[in-house]
């Protein structure tokens, strides 16, 4: 790497550096993208839903080139417990059209895709490179070195590094996370033939559905499967909170392969090959989590800060638009020649503006009730299994003496009072 | 399926074995660890315990950072693997 100066060093060429570069590029700054894997895609891992609106301010035409698997058109959700399930829907041609509201994807190919439009706008991606740690002079970060000790210099460095930014520690920003904070999902890509997947899930050529699951089956630990179909292949995961497997010493791979064989799921997926296995952290901790988002020459974006939005699980649209806010706020700077952490402030007041940091900000008390509301996920999916299968069993039983035991099943769990607790608990908990 | 399977199915750039990018801080440590979680949790088991001590499969490593965050006494070193190497994901 030759020893010259960029306006910005960006490490990490996933969806918040990529966006960030692209959006730096058009403004005609000079920014260098550093990432540590073989190419683009290799080390990123997502469920695998991208949404539409945050991308396509970045490249309005997205759709029409990108590598997508199906638009989705349809969302389920499901409470799975011992042998049974319970459903919710909602299916929209709507959503089948432009602009579209989300894709499945697979990551590797997006980022792919994705990194060659940032290299296109003029921002030159630089894989195989591990970024070791920031470079500072007089306690402000003026660069970066890598691991064959190469330093490059910059007026700011964006660290989109992702979940593990040992750069943003090491710069200072915060300490390690604690494993209530994060997620630890697993994830299998399973091959099956594009007519499968249309019959099984009642789709057309140009739809695609999302699931998303919870109950019994994540064993009483705070967590969420997700099943989403990709045009030959189908993403199938769960994701529990870290601190919930430290105590409970399940093992992620044999919690997947109860998923596998759920008989919501198994028919689903019954013929698929695992064409690939992945793990990931997801960020969940929330508002009140939030690390420092920036420091004089440098800015967080991304899951490196965090930047997720778990109970709607959204997190790549949120990367994508700090990316991009972060982008704004260095070409202010710039117009100042100015990169002091002062100046960089506004990179956090153009976050609490945007969806970002206000939905976090509603949404700050749910880290803290989930993980002492366990029944969630335990007592509740139990009680709903069991009413449901009361309400539709017809066994020659008065439908006065089935009322008369589903309450008392009901106040068995809770009191009126414990109900009203709980109710007004996840009232004031998004608000 | 086993892990192992899974694992098979999942490319890898292995290093060598002096550019391991997991390192037990102390070993002493882990005898006194109870539960031992990292061998639990992990999600490509890179932890066995085996007689007495903790082996360290880093080639299997999906570099999630989890054995980082969860070991109950940060007795894990984790770093990222040299430039390339380590998970090379084709899907993602």
């Amino acid at each position: 790497m030759a020893q010259e100066k960029f306006d910005c060093i960006i490490v990490g060429a996933g969806p918040a550096g990529l966006s960030a570069g692209y959006t730096l590029a058009k403004a005609g700054l000079s920014a260098v993208i550093i990432e540590r894997g073989d190419y683009p895609g290799a080390k990123t891992v997502m469920g695998g839903i991208l949404y539409s609106q945050a991308i396509g301010e970045i490249i309005p035409d997205f759709y029409k080139e990108a590598p997508l698997e199906r638009p989705i058109t349809e969302q389920r959700v499901m409470v799975l417990t011992g042998e049974s399930s319970l459903q919710l829907g909602y299916k929209t041609k709507e959503f089948a059209q432009a602009p579209y509201n989300s894709f499945s994807v697979l990551r590797a190919q997006f980022d792919g895709w994705f990194a060659q439009k940032v290299d296109q706008a003029g921002v030159m991606v630089i894989p195989k490179t591990v970024v070791d740690t920031v470079l500072k002079e007089n306690n402000r970060v003026v660069g970066i070195q890598t691991e064959q000790g190469e330093t490059l210099y910059g007026d700011c460095v964006l660290a989109c590094d992702g979940i593990n930014s040992l750069l943003s520690q090491k710069a200072g920003l915060h300490q390690e996370w604690q494993p209530q904070d994060v997620a630890l999902a697993v994830k299998e890509v399973l091959t099956l033939p594009k007519e499968k997947i249309q019959d099984r899930f009642n789709l057309e050529n140009n739809q695609g559905c999302a699931i998303e699951f919870m109950g019994t089956i994540s064993k009483g630990m705070t967590g969420i499967g997700f099943l989403y179909t990709n045009k030959e292949s189908i993403s199938l995961g769960i994701g529990c909170l870290l601190s919930d497997y430290q105590k409970s010493l399940i093992k992620p791979y044999d919690l997947i392969e109860e998923v596998k064989s759920h008989p919501a799921i198994k028919r689903f997926i019954d013929g698929a090959k695992t064409e690939e296995y992945l793990a990931h952290l997801i960020p969940e901790g929330g508002f009140y989590r939030l690390p420092p988002l920036y420091t004089d020459g440098m800015l967080v974006c991304g899951d490196a800060a965090l930047l997720v939005n778990s109970i709607h699980r959204e997190g790549s649209n949120l990367a994508m638009k700090s990316g991009v806010l972060a982008a704004q706020t260095v070409i202010e700077a710039k117009g100042r020649k100015d990169f002091s952490s002062k100046t960089l402030s506004s990179y956090k007041k153009r976050l609490q503006k945007s969806f970002v940091i206000q939905d976090l900000k509603k949404y700050r008390k749910m880290p803290q009730l989930l993980h002492t509301r366990n029944e969630l996920f335990s007592r509740y999916p139990q009680l709903a299994s069991e009413i449901a299968a009361e309400l539709l069993r017809v066994d020659g039983r008065p439908k006065a003496e089935k009322e008369k035991k589903i309450i008392k099943k009901i106040f068995e769990t809770h009191s009126l009072c414990g109900w009203g607790k709980m109710l007004f608990d996840f009232w004031r908990a998004t608000r | 399926m086993k892990v192992e399977e899974k694992l098979f199915k999942t490319k890898f750039k292995a290093d060598a074995h002096e550019h391991c990018h997991l390192k037990i801080k102390d070993r002493e440590i882990c005898l006194k660890c109870d539960t031992k979680p990292c061998t639990a949790f992990c999600p490509a088991q890179v932890y066995t315990w085996e007689k007495d001590k903790i082996i360290v499969g880093y080639e299997n490593c999906l570099e999630c950072g989890s054995c980082r965050i969860a070991c109950p006494y940060y007795n894990i070193e984790w770093r990222y693997p040299r430039g390339g190497f380590g998970v090379q994901y084709r899907m993602g």
